[in-house]
C-alpha cells in the first residue's frame, strides 16, 4: 500500500528521487570534519528560534503599557513560559555563536572561493537579515536596555545625508522610540525570520549545486565522496546532541548569562541607563563605530566593516586552493583577524574613552588592513610557496589553474 | 579484513533501533512544553472558583453572572414554576427537576446552548436561544430546536443559605 501511494505520487512529484539524490546518496566529502556540523546547528536553531518565537507571540503584548508586564506574565504564570523565553533569549546568542564559527570555518578553510560565490553572498544577507531579526527582537521585552538599544541603532539613521531627520521618524513612527515603533518591530521580528527561510533555500539550493567545500580545499574526484546518509546524518545528529548538552546547561542553569540585569527595568524614556551597550554579538562592530570621531564615518565604518566579508572571493587572489591548509602567511592573518575580533568585543563592552579608545581605533584599522592587504598578501605568499617548492600534486593543480588563466587571455 | 573488523549487523541494527527510539521519545518530550504553553494559566484556572451572593435576587428573576468566563443563569423560581417543572421530565432529554437543582427555587444552570454556544435569551416559560431557534423550559431542559442537550448545570454548592460557590 505505502509503495503504491509513493508510486502514486512519484508520478506527479519527484519525491523519491528527491529524497536519494539530496538527502541519502547526496555525495559528500568524506574528509569533512566537525566543522562542517555548524550549518545543520544553524539550521536547526533557525527551527527552534521560529517554534519558540510563535509559541511567545500566543502570549506576548506589543504595546508600550503592556509589553514588559506581559514578559513577565510569560515567566510567572504561562505554563513553562520561562522554558520558552530562556529557549529563545538563549537561543539568540546560541544562533549567532552557530553563525561565527560557521563563518570562521569558511573564512579559514576558503570555502567561499569560486565556484562558492553565491553561497558566501547568500550567507552574507542571512547575516543581515539575522542580525536585523535580533535587533528588532531585543526592544520586545521593554527594558532600558532594549529601549536605548533601540534609540542608539535606530538613530544611526540620522547621519544618512540630507534625509536623516525624515528617516528615522519614519522608522520610528514617533519622536522617541515609542508605541508605533514597538508594534511595528513586533510585526517585523515576526515576518523577518520567513525571509531567513527563503534564503537558506536558496543558499541550500546553491550548496547542492556545487557541493560541500572540505578541509583540503581541493574539489575531491567523484570517489572520494560518500553518500550524506547514514554517514553525515549521523555526524550531524552526534554534532547536534553535544550543542544540546552545552544549550541545555545555559538554558536550564544559566539562563541570563547572556541578559543584561538592567533590562529587568521596564524602560524609561526620560532616563538613560549609566552604561549602555549592545548584546555581544553585536559588540566588535558597536566598536567600530565608536573608534571612528565623526558620526558619519562611523556609521559608514560599521556597515563597511559587516559587508567587506562579500568581497573576500575577490580580495583572495591566491591561485593555491583552499584556505589556511597549505597557506602559512594566510593561516597567520586568519588568526590575527579573529584575535582582533576578539580585542574590538572587549573594548566595544567597556565604556568609551582613556587607552581603551585608542586600542579601539588600533584594532579598526587591523580589521581593515587585514582585508584590503589580502589581495597583496595571497599573491606574495602564493609566489613565495611556489618558489619554495610545492609538494608536485600541488605544483600540477596550481599549473593548471595558470593554463587556464592563460587560455582566457 | 582482520577478524575485529568483521561487521556484526545486529549489534549495528541494536545501536540504530535504540537511538532512533531514544531520540522520538525526545523529540516527543520536548514537545510537552510547547503544548502545555496553550493550556489555561494558573490565574486563568483560579478563576474557575466563583463565589455568588443569592441576595437581592427577587422572585421571578434571573441573574447573569460569569463563572471561569462563562455566563451562568442564577434563576430565583417561584413556587408555581417550581410546581410546573416537577410535574414535567422536560424534552428530547428527559431528566427530573429535582435532578438539576439543589434548593428547588434555585436554578443554576451554565447559559451556553449546547447546540453551538450561543447564550439563550430569557422568555416568559424559559429560554429561547436567539440563533438557531432551541427552546428550554424553567428547569433549562431543551425543549424544541437543534440543541441535543438540556443546559448544563455546573458544580456547585451552598456555602450559606444566601451564598453558593460555583466551582
Amino acid at each position: 500500500m505505502a509503495n503504491r501511494v509513493i508510486a502514486w505520487i512519484d508520478q506527479r512529484f519527484p519525491l523519491s528521487a528527491f529524497i536519494k539524490n539530496e538527502l541519502t546518496d547526496y555525495p559528500t566529502p568524506r574528509n569533512l570534519s566537525y566543522w562542517w556540523n555548524f550549518g545543520f546547528l544553524a539550521g536547526f536553531m533557525l527551527v527552534l528560534q521560529i517554534v519558540s518565537g510563535v509559541f511567545l507571540a500566543m502570549h506576548y503584548k506589543p504595546d508600550v503599557s503592556l509589553a514588559f508586564d506581559s514578559v513577565q506574565h510569560i515567566m510567572r504564570e504561562v505554563n513553562y513560559g520561562w522554558l520558552l523565553r530562556y529557549m529563545h533569549a538563549v537561543g539568540a546568542s546560541a544562533f549567532f555563536i552557530v553563525i561565527y564559527i560557521h563563518m570562521a570555518r569558511t573564512l579559514y578553510y576558503g570555502s567561499f572561493r569560486a565556484p562558492r560565490e553565491l553561497m558566501w553572498w547568500s550567507g552574507q544577507a542571512l547575516l543581515l537579515l539575522l542580525m536585523a531579526t535580533a535587533f528588532m527582537g531585543y526592544l520586545l521585552p521593554w527594558g532600558q536596555m532594549s529601549y536605548w538599544g533601540a534609540q542608539v541603532i535606530t538613530s544611526l539613521f540620522r547621519a544618512t545625508p540630507w534625509v536623516g531627520d525624515h528617516l528615522v521618524l519614519w522608522l520610528r513612527g514617533d519622536y522617541v522610540v515609542g508605541d508605533a515603533t514597538l508594534n511595528r518591530f513586533f510585526a517585523l521580528h515576526y515576518l523577518v525570520p520567513f525571509f531567513i527561510v527563503g534564503m537558506v533555500l536558496i543558499h541550500l539550493v546553491a550548496l547542492h549545486h556545487v557541493k560541500s567545500s572540505n578541509p583540503s580545499g581541493i574539489n575531491l574526484a567523484a570517489k572520494d565522496n560518500i553518500p550524506f546518509h547514514p554517514y553525515f546524518t549521523a555526524k550531524d545528529f552526534f554534532g547536534l546532541g553535544v550543542f544540546l548538552i552545552v544549550f541545555c546547561g545555559f538554558v536550564f542553569f544559566k539562563p541570563e548569562f547572556f541578559m543584561e540585569p538592567v533590562n529587568n527595568v521596564p524602560a524609561n524614556p526620560l532616563q538613560t541607563p549609566a552604561h549602555i551597550e549592545p548584546e555581544w554579538y553585536f559588540l566588535p562592530f558597536y566598536a567600530i563605530l565608536r573608534a571612528i570621531p565623526d558620526k558619519l564615518g562611523g556609521v559608514v565604518a560599521m556597515v563597511l566593516s559587516i559587508m567587506i566579508f562579500a568581497a573576500m572571493p575577490y580580495l583572495d587572489r591566491s591561485k593555491l586552493p583552499g584556505g589556511a591548509r597549505f597557506r602559512p602567511i594566510y593561516r597567520i592573518s586568519f588568526y590575527i583577524f579573529i584575535a582582533d575580533v576578539a580585542v574590538l568585543s572587549y573594548v566595544g563592552a567597556h565604556p568609551p574613552g582613556g587607552v581603551l579608545a585608542e586600542v579601539g581605533r588600533v584594532a579598526t584599522f587591523l580589521y581593515f588592513a587585514v582585508f584590503l592587504l589580502l589581495p597583496l598578501v595571497s599573491k606574495k605568499e602564493e609566489a613565495w610557496l611556489r618558489a619554495r617548492g610545492l609538494p608536485s600534486e600541488l605544483e600540477a593543480l596550481v599549473a593548471g589553474e595558470d593554463d587556464k588563466a592563460g587560455g582566457r587571455r | 579484513m582482520s577478524e575485529e573488523d568483521k561487521v556484526d549487523p545486529e549489534r549495528r541494527d541494536f545501536i540504530v533501533t535504540t537511538t532512533t527510539v531514544l531520540g522520538a521519545a525526545g523529540v516527543a518530550g520536548a514537545c510537552w512544553p510547547f503544548i502545555s504553553s496553550m493550556n489555561p494559566t494558573a490565574s486563568v484556572k483560579a478563576e474557575a472558583v466563583t463565589e455568588i451572593s443569592l441576595q437581592g435576587i427577587p422572585p421571578g428573576q434571573v441573574h447573569t453572572v460569569a463563572w471561569r468566563g462563562e455566563p451562568v443563569f442564577i434563576f430565583h423560581r417561584t413556587p408555581e414554576e417550581v410546581a410546573a417543572m416537577q410535574k414535567s421530565s422536560g424534552g428530547k432529554d428527559p431528566q427530573a427537576d429535582k435532578a438539576r437543582v439543589k434548593e428547588a427555587d434555585w436554578l443554576v444552570v451554565v447559559g451556553i446552548c449546547t447546540h453551538l454556544g450561543c447564550v439563550p435569551n430569557k422568555v416568559a416559560d424559559g429560554w429561547l436561544c436567539p440563533c438557531h431557534g432551541s427552546v428550554y423550559d424553567n428547569s433549562g431542559r431543551i425543549l424544541s430546536g437543534p440543541a441535543p442537550r438540556n443546559l448544563d448545570v455546573p458544580p456547585y454548592k451552598f456555602i450559606a443559605d444566601d451564598k453558593i460557590e460555583i466551582g
